[in-house]
């Protein structure tokens, strides 16, 4: 679909530079640090889902022979008030609560005390040393019950905000938001027909291969290091630096190679746990999470229920849209509704709308960003109904689409008017595709859905230092979670007109560079690459100076162009590794800083389609064909561009058919691994087709848009849909795995 | 405990080293030997993160006993490619971009390799039901079945 082919690097298919450590095994993450005289922590996590703690003696576990230090909640300073950070707010009372339990345990696998020991397994067998006393209370397993006026409370200082006025008493409702435009009763009132439906979508995991892990070391003059898998370094500085009440100058954390993250690596678990460790301990402390640690104590996103109720006239004009849901946030408020009432009907151009949300407490984990974070509960739920209503109105799915589709000029609910978006070349693009012009067999179903998320751009810095033989290293803030460190490459090489070997990408420590924000929002090669871009554009400028001044003309009498500098009123040239050659003797050596704020944004729509096959007899779900539809603005890599379609497509396609907790009456997560909780096989899927658009972002040099989160909202819509579609009955809950979708096959409904 | 002295091979190498018997494959590859390019996902056989062969056989590290490789032959990531030029198999996920964050990469690559040592020809769904116990949670698998279809022609070709 791209046409563009001034360009000399972007828009190819080039090789990554971190490919070969990756493809050998020599790139380290997380895990993969030791350092001389380490000592290995792990933590102790609460046995029940909701509980006082009455106390902790963990003075066996200190006289251990093995056992180097112990610590619990008391060892955290009390901390107040809230911080930025990743892609939400952190409550650092809240986060300090989580690292290790205070009073009370709010799920199963809270965490309550940790032990640093000579050996992995030492910590692991000194955790039985120590004696918890609870008294158990009952528990909330979901928004029905959290919501009920007798529920149990999970905090009792927790007023629902969003009020004009304070609660008279407590709940376990943290937060109520609603946006409104126009008049919905109005409109409704306009509507030829009108369909509202209920949905549920479970509690799912981002299931990154990677467990969290860190090694730290707590220096006597108090300088710290952390080395840590994580999305955002600069941020593990500071929510650290906070909850442990240190100066940022103090704290030097280095991004591992990251496993996954998919939003879920923007929290903090160990790394202030392994601090306090390793200053207790006076050794370095390293810190890995089994696999059922991961899935019980970090993480999910959040299980949800969800209403849309969608007008339409006969000619298919949308006249009204009115949502509400209500998501879990886990032990701690927090869960992302408020993206989801923002994006719920995003997709559509309408005057009248209202979308109301909740923010509700339940004794599970508490929740943690997941790609595009509430954004694809909520528009499940409209997508659902409006591929209903198509079929209604005996209109082609795509053509209802296409009719209200969102566009440069469309009033969101949340503020601001549409720029320039891809939403309606995204639909025609699934109009032409194969797949939609093919036919389906017996037992056979087909989805189609929209998905809509903003991306974000942020605090990005970035430095570009070249060498005295013409080399030059890109030194960056943003962990590389998905193969970035190519496009900020072949971004850097196109400003420099200098061949890609000849630059290379490193991810910085928190010293190094000034703060940048996390990789999470689909920033990275939008905001990140906009700094590398302008430090590169810095080189060139300071590479024309130098060689202006050798040749007595000013800068403006040379032009820069693939590599080389020359004198536009004569015929000298000079190579750009001549002038970083001669640096020392022209003023200094040569680089570019870029420090930026980066505005601009640009939203990334996508559109899938899902061929099923549902076998009737036991309600298993096959994926038979899917195309991924994306706006990418300009894809800088097509390849990791393709790759963030596929992934985000599959991770949604796990969440559709598969993936759930299960959690027993008692509130134990019951499947903690990955036999149980079960993510995507190569063996369940087919290719997954993809489609890259191209509707610049003109805030970008080269039009990029974030591409990796949009890719996982429709699937839900597109999968579930298919589903209902194949065996004729209304899917309004995922997932849609084989116990339910044969209860939906055999049952009245 | 007292620990039992393991003598075996490893990417061809003599190697020898004290382990706990509680101690798995993996826990010795990794922190023992220094040897991090195999990697942990899981712990339980369930990932293939932590993919080797022993004598020829492929197998999850963390399933399998250090004192168990006692006289035999391991293979590791470490043990392809490398000196300059990488096999084909690396070659193939990188051209095909059959990788993002890249932690279940080593785990896959040793795994193809096993696959066609034993299939050199493997149609698209036997590689996927072959590659089923590597999970991958970034690409959704399309471009690491394209690397791998494409690797076993070019390895076809050169035999």
């Amino acid at each position: 679909m791209s046409e563009a082919q001034d360009y000399k690097y972007i828009g190819k298919r080039s090789i990554r530079p971190d490919g070969y450590d990756k493809v050998t095994g020599r790139a380290n993450y997380g895990a993969d640090l030791a350092l001389p005289g380490m000592v290995w922590g792990k933590v102790l996590r609460s046995p029940h889902a909701h509980a006082k703690i009455l106390s902790i003696d963990i003075s066996r576990a200190e006289a251990h022979p093995d056992v180097l230090a112990v610590a619990t909640h008391a060892d955290i300073p009390d901390s107040e008030g809230s911080v930025e950070a990743g892609e939400s707010t952190v409550n650092l009372k809240d986060l300090s609560r989580n690292l290790l339990a205070d009073d009370k345990v709010l799920y199963h696998g809270h965490a309550i005390a940790a032990i640093a020991a000579r050996s992995e397994r030492a910590a692991e067998e000194a955790l039985a040393l120590i004696d918890v006393q609870y008294e158990k209370l009952p528990v909330v397993m979901n928004l029905d019950d959290a919501m009920k006026d007798d529920a149990p409370l999970l905090h009792k200082d927790l007023f629902t905000d969003g009020y004009d006025e304070k609660p008279e008493k407590p709940s376990n409702i943290a937060k109520r938001m609603e946006l409104k435009m126009g008049d919905v009763e109005a409109g409704f009132a306009e509507a030829d027909v009108i369909i509202e439906r209920e949905f549920q979508t479970p509690t799912a995991h981002q299931g990154y291969i990677e467990p969290h892990a860190c090694t730290v070391r707590y220096d006597e003059d108090g300088q710290s290091m952390i080395w840590t898998c994580t999305q955002g370094h600069f941020d593990v500085r500071m929510t650290t630096a906070l909850v442990l009440q240190m100066d940022l100058s103090k704290l030097k954390v280095v991004a591992s190679e990251i496993g996954g993250g998919f939003g879920g690596k923007t929290v903090l678990y160990l790394e202030p746990v392994a601090l306090i460790l390793s200053r207790k301990a006076g050794r370095p402390v390293k810190m890995v999470m089994n696999r059922d640690e991961v899935f019980m104590a970090t993480g999910p996103t959040c299980a949800s229920k969800l209403r849309a109720k969608i007008g339409a006239k006969k000619d298919g004009t949308i006249t009204a849209m009115k949502g509400w849901m209500a998501y879990e946030a886990g032990g701690f408020p927090g869960s992302p509704m408020m993206p989801g009432v923002m994006t719920m009907f995003t997709p559509y151009d309408c005057p009248n709308m209202q979308v109301e949300g909740l923010d509700v407490v339940v004794n599970k984990c508490k929740t943690a960003a997941y790609r595009a974070p509430g954004a694809p509960q909520a528009e499940f739920a409209a997508e659902m109904v409006i591929n209903e209503l198509a079929e209604e109105l005996g209109m082609d799915p795509i053509d209802l689409r296409l009719k209200n589709a969102a566009k440069e000029g469309t009033q969101t609910i949340y503020g601001p008017k549409l720029k320039r978006v891809g939403l309606v070349e995204c639909l025609e693009a699934a109009k032409n595709s194969p797949q939609y012009q093919s036919a389906l067999s017996e037992n056979q179903g087909r989805g189609l859905a929209a998905g809509f998320w903003f991306n974000i751009g942020g605090s990005s810095s970035v430095t570009v230092n070249m060498h005295p033989d013409g080399t030059g290293s890109i030194i960056e803030g943003s962990p590389d979670i998905g193969g970035s460190r190519a496009s900020m490459q072949m971004m850097a090489a196109e400003v420099l007109g200098i061949s890609l070997d000849r630059l290379k990408p490193i991810i910085a420590d928190t010293d190094s560079l000034p703060y940048s924000g996390s990789t999470g929002g689909s920033r990275t090669t939008f905001a990140t690459g906009m700094a590398v871009i302008e430090a590169a554009e810095q080189v060139v400028s300071q590479v024309k100076e130098r060689a202006a001044a050798v040749w007595n003309v000013t800068a403006e009498q040379v032009e820069y162009a693939d590599g080389v500098v020359s004198n536009l009123g004569g015929d000298e040239k000079m190579t750009l590794a001549e002038v970083c050659k001669a640096a020392e003797q022209t003023g200094g050596q040569i680089s570019g800083a870029s420090n930026i704020n980066a505005r601009g944004a640009g939203p990334s729509f996508a559109v899938h389609l899902c061929d099923v096959e549902v076998d009737p007899d036991t309600g298993k779900v096959d994926v038979k064909r899917y195309t991924a539809i994306q706006d990418a603005g300009k894809a800088i890599h097509p390849s990791y561009v393709e790759g963030q379609y596929q992934g985000g497509a599959v991770q949604g396609i796990g969440w559709a058919l598969n993936e759930e907790y299960v959690y027993s009456k008692e509130g134990l997560l019951e499947n903690p691994g990955f036999l149980d909780y079960r993510i995507p096989l190569a063996s369940d899927l087919p290719m997954i087709e993809t489609v890259v658009v191209e509707v610049p972002n003109s805030f970008h040099p080269y039009g990029v848009r974030g591409v990796g989160e949009s890719g996982i909202i429709p699937p839900l819509g597109a999968v579930g849909y298919a589903v209902g579609n194949a065996i004729g009955k209304k899917v309004t809950e995922l997932p849609c795995s084989p116990p339910r979708v044969l209860a939906l096959i055999q049952g009245d409904a | 405990m007292s620990k039992t002295h393991v003598t075996t091979t490893i990417n061809g190498e003599v190697t020898e080293f004290l382990c706990e018997p509680g101690d798995t494959l993996l826990d010795v590859l990794r922190n023992d030997l220094q040897m991090t390019g195999t990697k942990e996902g899981c712990g339980s056989g369930d990932c293939g993160a932590c993919s080797v062969t022993i004598n020829d056989r492929l197998v999850c590290s963390c399933l399998v006993l250090g004192v168990e490789a006692e006289g035999a032959e391991i293979g590791t990531i470490e043990g392809i490619g490398g000196n300059e030029q990488l096999h084909v198999i690396q070659e193939k996920f990188l051209e095909h971009a059959a990788l993002q964050c890249g932690i279940c990469t080593p785990g896959l690559i040793v795994s193809t390799k096993a696959l066609l040592e034993e299939n050199p020809a493997p149609t698209e769904e036997e590689a996927r039901y072959w590659l089923a116990g590597n999970l991958c949670r970034c690409t959704g698998y399309d471009k690491i079945i394209r690397a791998v279809m494409d690797a076993a022609e070019t390895m076809r070709e050169g035999a």
